[in-house]
């Protein structure tokens, strides 16, 4: 966890790009206070012009009117224009951080994502962004001019009076320490509840999409006993957080209205003894009512900026994670399709071991089907082979090269993979189809769809290639798979992952689909985790897991005779 | 607006106590300009020091009454309003869970899930600032110019022209910038629902190296944002500022009047100081109040978006019990259509057959045949668009829903697990489920060896979504699952997609040798996993292409031969 003091560091730095509106800020900020303090001046000469029946100079309390119109017109140009640059830095560098977090998740090793919840991640590059974004802006609206009004302030009390001026400054230290005090509170209050509320919404992102599964199971008043559980949580993290963070306001406007009170008193008897005019007593007494307000806003900025810190926090936490290990410079280049696997071993917690000692030697071209009982590491092999995940011993090589030592992109690209999570993009159809080969044509795409049966229901939909698929959708599973079977078949990549890549799709277009495979599979690599006896057979080697290992390795034929394990798992078949 | 006063209602008391604190703390603000006039009319004209210092100290004891009332009124304000946002989000996560299907269809995940989130903290910092200053700042706007009223009527005329002014202005800027609000709000869930997309397809991102066009695309989302953002920004920007310039007007005015007022002697020094500071006082309260304007509308804008929700109604009322008719099928269709909302076809056509207790049903078809669809009419997620849907004999729109889900156990497609141990997930089946019953349902289910594969067996972890289980392992334990409560229908929705064929071999076997005999309907593309179900449905495109057993449908069912020789090649060839 970072200290508050790392994360403001951090966004100074991220303030760095915009240094040259931030100054423009600062200086139209010191205009603004400068005009709008000389206006109770222009005021109390006003004043000093109306004293009593005889003693009123028009014409002078006139030229004052003209003045302060003036005066008060420049000090709101110059806010507004000072608005527009602050909100230009921070909605600049919030997209920034937005854009940093997300190309960042784009780096994170696939470890990381499996091990955060995705509504988490969400949460912080978005809600969490946004908090800070409303933290900042404020900060940065209000920290400045709010700065030199107590500045402008005081060197106008100075001029006027220093012993008035004095008795306000012997009490700002009080106001100061009362706000800081109220803000050291209520960061680890505001960190709570934005933990608490992390977790309700991961629990939310659950129970949401899950909601047709609580259904069908009457879970509906278990499900919410629990929310309720952490609900109450957050109800009363949230009522301390803003309890605490509202006493500022009340405080700072009480300490303003002691240090009012001292400067009637002591105005008021400088007066009497004509050290000052009335009107110089005016200015002064509405110089303390606005001296009120530059302490109220630091307060609440410096309490509004911890809740936005300990947004940011978060979010440079997820950007912090470490990212996967650099690319190599290596390109793998229309690689032959051999692939090596040597002494490979892998686990995903480091003690619970997975795969050991894992070889294995495939040839150009080859067709190899992985079977295996349910988590005997099938899709583990799969993990390694696309580098989502790094082996941790032993090696892998694509043609005679060491996946570490090419580029991510070049293996992967290498691969074509249809996986049986079918995950499309929000998008058209055609987008979701060229998302390989992003510069087919409409003849290559249509061929592909054809290819792989998903031209005929893609040509039914409301408008054809260019229908939008929603991530909910309409789509049925079998459709989204011919989707992304379709997809794989208009790269068409050197080597092939298919896992269980038909499960979703009825036999009879599968059987289809099978023959466009075959041809794809023609002179490819293909890596097939398959349940499917069919698939399995027309494989050359059939690689049969057990444990993380490779317990047998052979065709159809040499294992049924070998009489093995592959030989029990093709008996259960039949075993009816 | 009305529905949240609702949710107030039970915190009447902090919700009347609150504003009345802070009016009172407004209240004794308002004396202080008078009695500054006083202390100068009076004090400092007469050079009377005591007089001074006696008002002074009054000053500084309306201060502190000021600071008791306030925090008090913070307290009360706080309190209301995490507890109505509590109270809110519970009601609408309880409405969520009461959605028809369609309904959840419709509105989707990410916008049900921002409703929860940041549409909630949103109503939340509105309620808490409308409790605290929604009274108070017109009552200090007014209340000064009431106050310039008593002190001469010539000069208040200032406030009563200014004040109408201000406000014409503050709502003028408002009313420009709600609807501008409301695009800053799409244009954020457009960026939330870029992030979530691409963490959920990270594999498939990676595999096609997509990664640098999402990135570009999240950049184009963001960067539009962004635009939004500044643009609204630069509007409401003026609001500070021009308010500003009126005010100072009123300012200039005041002091003319004032000094023909003083001139004819109805007016003091003193007084036009107080008038000056009455104008000052509604500048600072003004720009509260139309930040506090400012803040209330997104907050409205955030319950409406609420409420929109909430007033989704589920179609489906729900009957009581389960008026079971003895003898009766255990699940029948008679002439059952069903067309989701909003599609142009129907997905599921005329579709009839009888199931009695203990039998089983295997439903095959090709991808959107409607199979899926047929085994969620069972369950009463939709309800039929034509025809009638019975289970044992009771209409399942006359059942409750609670009564008919417990009789069935529901094995989805997608297998969904949660966060929470292996056994905390499979007592979803049945809350009092015996460890022997789990354990026989487990067994079932083939899911032994997943349980004792996982350190811990029973107790182990999953993660949301079972995501620390393979494909292959989720699916058994949702099929235990479903087994935990002995369910009287059994649904299988090509729960064995993912198992091995060996598990799926070693799973048909257990089925049919459940103790308790549910009645079961097995949806498949396989003909394996429904070759021996005793009658088969054969589905083509929503309509009924065929009811029979096996022997019956090869002679009789030109759909279900040809899906029979496509497998039969691959399973006996080769």
């Amino acid at each position: 966890m970072k200290k508050a003091p790392g994360t403001l560091r951090r966004v100074l730095r991220l303030l760095r790009p915009y240094r040259a509106y931030v100054a423009g800020s600062i200086l139209l900020a010191a205009v603004f206070v400068a005009a709008s303090l000389y206006v109770p001046v222009l005021v109390g000469n006003a004043i000093d012009c109306i004293v009593v029946p005889g003693q009123v100079d028009f014409a002078a309390v006139a030229a004052c009117g003209v003045t302060i119109a003036v005066v008060a017109a420049a000090a709101a140009v110059c806010q507004w224009a000072m608005q527009a640059l602050n909100n230009r830095v921070c909605f600049g560098v919030t997209r920034d951080v937005r854009e940093q977090a997300f190309a960042h998740v784009q780096q994170l090793p696939l470890a990381y994502l499996d091990q955060h919840p995705s509504g988490e991640l969400v949460s912080r590059m978005i809600a969490d962004v946004d908090q800070f974004a409303d933290g900042l802006l404020m900060g940065f609206t209000q920290l400045f001019t709010g700065v030199l009004s107590i500045f402008g302030t005081l060197g106008f009390m100075l001029w006027l009076d220093w012993k008035i001026a004095l008795v306000v400054v012997v009490l700002t230290p009080v106001s100061l320490f009362a706000a800081k005090f109220i803000a050291g509170r209520t960061y680890s209050m505001f960190r709570l509840q934005s933990q608490t509320r992390g977790e309700q919404t991961a629990f939310l992102g659950e129970m949401v999409a899950g909601q047709k599964v609580v259904r069908v199971f009457s879970r509906e008043q278990e499900t919410l006993r629990e929310f309720d559980g952490i609900n109450d949580r957050l109800e009363r993290a949230s009522l301390r957080a803003t309890f605490f963070s509202s006493l500022v306001n009340p405080t700072t406007r009480f300490l303003t209205s002691v240090v009012y009170a001292c400067v009637g008193l002591t105005g008021a008897l400088a007066a009497v003894q004509g050290a000052i005019s009335v009107g110089a007593l005016s200015c002064f007494l509405s110089y303390a009512n606005q001296y009120a307000k530059p302490f109220n806003e630091i307060s609440g900025v410096v309490t509004e900026l911890q809740n936005a810190l300990a947004c940011a926090g978060r979010v440079f936490e997820l950007i912090d994670a470490p990212v996967q290990t650099p690319d190599a410079p290596g390109v793998l280049q229309e690689p032959s399709g051999e692939v090596a696997l040597q002494n490979v071993s892998f686990r995903y917690t480091p003690d619970r071991p997975l795969i050991e000692d894992l070889n294995l030697s495939v040839r150009p071209g080859q067709r190899i089907a992985i079977v295996g009982p349910t988590g005997c590491g099938k899709t583990t092999l799969i993990n390694l082979l696309m580098r989502f995940y790094d082996v941790d011993g032993g090696s892998i090589s694509v043609s005679g090269m060491d996946v570490r030592d090419v580029t991510r992109a070049s293996l992967r690209r290498s691969y074509g993979m249809v996986l049986q999570d079918t995950w499309l993009k929000t998008g058209t159809v055609r987008e979701n189809i060229c998302m390989g080969k992003p510069g087919a044509t409409d003849g290559e795409m249509i061929a592909a769809a054809k290819a792989s049966h998903a031209h005929s229901f893609i040509a039914k939909l409301p408008q054809g290639y260019d229908t939008v698929i929603s991530a909910d959708g309409s789509l049925s599973q079998g459709q989204r798979q011919l989707l992304c079977i379709t997809r794989v078949m208009l790269c068409l990549p050197p080597m092939l992952i298919l896992d269980e890549a038909t499960s979703s799709i009825d036999t009879r277009t599968e059987l289809r689909i099978q023959q466009a495979f075959d041809r794809m599979m023609q002179g490819r690599t293909s890596f097939i985790v398959a349940h499917r006896l069919s698939t399995i057979r027309e494989a050359d080697v059939i690689l049969v897991m057990r444990d993380g290992h490779i317990v047998e390795q052979g065709t159809h034929d040499a294992l049924l005779q070998k009489n093995g394990f592959y030989a029990k798992l093709y008996n259960s078949q039949f075993a009816h | 607006m009305k529905k949240l006063l609702i949710y107030l209602k039970e915190y009447r008391l902090q919700s009347v106590l609150g504003p009345l604190f802070k009016l009172l703390e407004a209240l004794l603000e308002l004396l202080v300009p008078l009695i500054m006039a006083a202390i100068i009319d009076t004090g400092v004209a007469r050079g009377d020091t005591g007089y001074i210092i006696r008002w002074s100290l009054v000053l500084v004891g309306l201060g502190a009454a000021g600071f008791a009332c306030s925090v008090t009124a913070q307290y009360f304000a706080a309190k209301a309003a995490t507890g109505v946002t509590a109270r809110l989000r519970h009601a609408l996560f309880e409405h969520i869970q009461s959605l028809d299907y369609a309904a959840l269809d419709s509105l989707g995940t990410a916008t049900l899930l921002t409703r929860m989130t940041s549409d909630m903290n949103q109503v939340q910092t509105g309620v808490n600032l409308a409790l605290r200053l929604l009274l108070r700042s017109p009552f200090v706007v007014f209340g000064a110019m009431v106050m310039a009223f008593t002190v001469d009527t010539r000069a208040a005329l200032v406030f009563a022209v200014a004040i109408p002014l201000l406000f014409a202005v503050v709502f003028a800027i408002l009313l420009t910038c709600t609807p501008l609000y409301k695009k800053v709000q799409g244009g954020l869930d457009g960026v939330l629902g870029a992030a979530r997309e691409n963490l959920e397809g990270v594999r498939v991102i990676r595999a096609f190296t997509m990664e640098p066009r999402e990135e570009r695309e999240f950049s184009e989302k963001n960067a539009a944002l962004e635009h939004m953002q500044r643009f609204v920004g630069r509007i409401s920007a003026l609001l500070n500022p021009v308010t500003y310039v009126i005010i100072n007007l009123a300012i200039v005015a005041i002091l003319r009047t004032g000094a023909v007022q003083v001139a004819s002697g109805t007016l003091t020094q003193g007084e036009v100081i107080a008038l000056y500071n009455y104008m000052s006082q509604i500048l600072v309260e003004l720009v509260k109040m139309a930040n506090l304007i400012l803040t209330i509308t997104k907050s409205l804008a955030c319950a409406k978006r609420i409420w929109q929700v909430l007033d989704v109604k589920s179609a489906m009322p729900d009957g009581a019990g389960l008026a079971a008719v003895p003898g009766a099928a255990a699940v029948e269709f008679q002439n059952v259509s069903f067309r989701y909302p909003g599609a142009s076809g129907d997905a599921l056509r005329h579709v009839s057959f009888a199931l009695p207790g203990g039998k089983t049903l295997g439903v095959i078809g090709g991808t959107g045949s409607g199979k899926s669809t047929l085994a969620s009419l069972v369950a009463r997620c939709y309800d039929a668009t034509g025809g009638t849907v019975k289970v044992f004999g009771a209409d399942v729109r006359d059942c409750g829903m609670d009564a008919l889900r417990n009789a069935i156990g529901f094995v989805p497609q997608k297998a969904q697990l949660f966060a929470g141990s292996i056994r905390e997930n499979l007592l979803w089946g049945d809350p009092e489920a015996s460890d022997e019953a789990i354990g026989e349902a487990i067994d079932a289910a083939q899911a032994r060896e997943v349980v004792e594969g996982k350190p811990g067996g029973l107790s182990y972890e999953l993660e949301a979504g079972g995501r620390n289980l393979s494909g292959g392992q989720r699916q058994r334990l949702t099929i235990a699952r479903a087994l935990v409560r002995r369910p009287k229908i059994l649904i299988l929705d090509d729960s064995a997609s993912a198992l091995d064929f060996a598990t799926d071999a070693a799973l048909r076997k257990a089925l049919r040798q459940l103790p308790y005999h549910p009645a079961a309907i097995v949806i498949s593309q396989r003909i394996s996993s429904v070759q021996f179900a005793d009658q088969i449905l054969v589905l083509d495109d929503g309509a009924p292409a065929g009811l029979g057993t096996h022997d019956e449908l090869l002679k009789s069912c030109p759909v279900y031969r040809e899906i029979f020789a496509s497998q039969n090649r691959k399973e006996h060839e080769a």
